[in-house]
């Protein structure tokens, strides 16, 4: 798709920059005259909106890093300050703050769509790849970003979260010291954890290139997951998705207004009130609600360092999927049992995020017997996400290999057109019952 | 012998998977706080500014014996939304109200021809008057707890301003079969495990809800005397600083709220014109 340009120089100043640096050529390759499938739906828009968080995100964060003061003293107060003294403080601090659950949410959404239209198959692998870097520098800067207003849970966060480091064998200690810049976790840590949460979201701008430029080789996949064969198949970007892309930005922009104006600490814990205190530590120590089904799998195992091991290993699959899926169909639609071990490992990973919001210990179901089973209690959250994190691998490392090799797919369509000049009659039988509305 | 492992190892399964009563492990427990609303709650709700100028008298004549509130100047008193804003001062520090609430205060300053440390009445763009010099000043005072600082408390404790509010109102003589330490005050909604606390010989009773706190009951039935005439007893004072406290947590909830309305409408209006294009872009694509 990356064919050849049709971009014309009109004036003679856009011609004598086209021979220089083709910028105003490339602007207009990749956004406006860009070959789109025509039958992307809404689960599509969510690159779009993405682009705008991080946008966002480093907007509103460039602001406040002009008013915030990253030492143990005073940084808590000083986002006080940013929030009752600076000029619509309130707004950019709560934009930025919300904005990070809403970044989260996006990728989410973005990456579940991934999965259940297959588009981190071939050609697309290095797409999707550059697509887990980027999440796992979202992680990395969600997670400095959480220890700057120093509240109790930043605090303890920071502690539990670097102390992981610790668990690896012979050189943990060694890293972790030097990673807090001491033998504790304080004016140092902060001072780097900021200087780190400054540097990341420009990493990752710097992969989101990557990553468009690797979309815009192969083009973008689409609902039937079938190649775009002709002219026909697509439509140019612009006006077609800006506009619809636009609509969907601006509705995402509804939801997260919600949280910023109404419920501005919905999403945080009352403990990050509080200042920072080493001696005191809160009863529960839980990370941001988008990076609970990590923590899930990390306390599921009883052994500290192979938790580590664990998690890693979660976020690690993601990396390996294209070489781990054996199905020659891209797309969901056409592989009806596959699409729902899909939706339970959605489900898989909602209750994933619950286990990790709440104590090991804490019974899942208020009765009060408990399923014992030798010394263990089975209605305990500690169990329910061992058995979670259980289907989370095999979903990735069992169920996606085998299905590929064992499952009969439905009929799918010659060309993105022909089931949709055709519909509905002919349409395949598992298209109709498929969750997404059709743009 | 393996059959027989095997057999026992079915028994022990049996056995063990039976339902079996759950452990009666210590916990922290607490009252669910009271149902009890404010008029500054939901998207449209708007603090009540006398409602806001009671609450600052009791702050200020019972809860700043101990508490500080670290992050509140008296100028905030008179900005926009406070208690004691008046359009005639758009800056606060002019108000006259505010002035004479400040300099009833004294604090503390340097002479800066001496050096020497000395007390000169407080003025607008001074912080709130912290009650000790410092953390060891305040524990030594207050049997060894630190009263917390009340800047943002309605936010930083589960539950917000109905636990605070509960918490200021539910104070409870001390059950008979319970001990507490001296010091130490029986309040259901303050979080805590009392099982410690029971009196020898009573292990056997279920220690009540609640926890043992520091900080005696602070209000009484009029303890303030409110200027508008307002009776003041113990629900009304608490009920009145708990507003007094949500605004101060976040003295621009107001401006958030009602910046938030018009931001939201006009995204609702450019969801609505947005979709209206896109519809019609696309009606003759077949897709």
């Amino acid at each position: 798709m990356s064919g050849h340009s049709t971009y014309e120089p009109k004036s003679g100043l856009e011609k004598w920059l086209d021979s220089r640096l083709p910028i105003l050529r490339f602007a207009n390759d990749t956004i406006i005259t860009f070959p789109t499938p025509k039958n992307l739906n809404y689960w599509w828009t969510f690159g779009g909106i993405l682009a705008l968080m991080l946008g966002i995100q480093i907007v509103s964060g460039i602001v406040l890093a002009m008013h915030y003061i990253p030492h143990v003293d005073m940084a808590f107060n000083s986002v006080q300050r940013i929030k009752r003294d600076v000029n619509f403080g309130w707004l950019i601090q709560g934009m930025h703050a919300n904005g990070a659950s809403m970044f989260f949410l996006a990728v989410y959404v973005h990456m579940f769509r991934n999965l259940y239209y297959g588009s981190y198959k071939a050609p697309r692998e290095v797409l999707w790849l550059l697509g887990c870097v980027i999440y796992l520098l979202m992680i990395g800067t969600a997670f400095f970003g959480y220890v700057l207003p120093w509240g109790q849970m930043s605090f303890h966060g920071a502690v539990v979260i670097t102390n992981l480091i610790g668990a690896l064998p012979v050189v943990g200690h060694s890293i972790t010291t030097w990673l807090w810049g001491g033998f504790a976790v304080d004016d140092p840590t902060l001072n780097r954890f900021f200087s780190l949460h400054y540097l990341l979201p420009f990493m990752i701008a710097g992969v989101v290139g990557l990553h468009i430029w690797a979309l815009h080789v192969p083009g973008n996949n689409n609902p039937t997951g079938v190649n775009v064969t002709s002219a026909s198949d697509t439509v140019p970007f612009h006006p077609y998705y800006t506009v619809k892309d636009g609509f969907a930005i601006s509705v995402f922009l509804l939801l997260y207004g919600v949280f910023v104006f109404w419920l501005p600490d919905a999403l945080g814990d009352a403990a990050n009130y509080i200042k920072a205190n080493p001696l005191v530590t809160p009863q529960h120590i839980v990370p941001e609600w988008y990076l609970l089904p990590f923590y899930a799998i990390l306390r599921a195992v009883p052994n500290k360092l192979m938790g580590v091991v664990a998690m890693g290993l979660a976020i690690g699959s993601l990396f390996v999927l294209p070489w781990l899926d054996t199905s020659k169909v891209r797309s969901m639609r056409y592989r009806p049992t596959m699409r729902l071990y899909f939706f339970i490992f959605v489900l898989d990973c909602i209750v994933l995020g619950f286990c990790g919001a709440h104590s090991p210990d804490d019974p899942v179901f208020p009765i009060s017997v408990s399923l014992q089973l030798l010394d263990a209690n089975l209605n305990s959250f500690v169990w329910l996400s061992r058995i979670a994190a259980l289907y989370y691998f095999a979903y990735f490392w069992v169920i996606t290999p085998l299905m590929g090799l064992t499952e009969t797919p439905l009929p799918v369509p010659e060309t993105i057109s022909s089931p949709v000049l055709s519909h509905p009659a002919a349409m395949p039988a598992g298209a109709a019952a498929s969750p997404e509305k059709r743009g | 012998m393996l059959r027989k492992s095997l057999a026992l190892a079915a028994l022990g399964l049996a056995l063990t998977f039976s339902m079996v009563g759950g452990p009666t492990l210590a916990a922290t427990t607490q009252e669910e706080p009271k149902d009890v609303h404010w008029s500054f709650e939901g998207p449209f709700g708007k603090f009540d500014k006398e409602q806001l100028q009671r609450g600052y008298k009791v702050y200020r004549e019972v809860c700043s014996a101990c508490h500080a509130m670290d992050l509140m100047y008296y100028r905030n008193l008179g900005q926009k939304g406070g208690p004691f804003y008046d359009p005639k001062y758009p800056n606060p520090n002019e108000n006259p109200v505010v002035k004479s609430l400040a300099h009833d205060i004294q604090v503390k300053d340097i002479d800066q021809d001496t050096g020497d440390v000395i007390s000169r009445p407080a003025t607008p763009a001074d912080k709130f008057l912290a009650p000790f010099p410092n953390e060891p000043a305040a524990r030594a005072s207050n049997g060894g707890a630190l009263p917390p600082d009340l800047s943002v408390m309605t936010r930083a404790r589960e539950g917000g301003p109905a636990y605070v509010y509960s918490l200021l109102t539910g104070f409870k003589a001390a059950p008979s079969d319970m001990s507490l330490p001296a010091g130490k005050y029986y309040d259901p909604y303050f979080p805590g495990d009392l099982t410690s606390t029971m009196k020898p010989g009573m292990a056997g009773h279920k220690a009540p809800m609640g926890g043992a706190i520091g900080m005696p009951p602070p209000l009484a039935d009029g303890k303030v005397t409110f200027d508008d005439g307002k009776p003041s007893t113990v629900n009304e004072e608490a009920y009145d600083v708990v507003a007094f406290l949500e605004w101060a947590a976040e003295p621009k909830a107001e401006e958030r709220k009602q910046f938030g309305l018009g931001a939201m409408i006009y995204l609702l209006i450019f969801s609505g014109l947005l979709y209206a294009s896109y519809k019609k872009l696309w009606k003759n694509i077949e897709h």
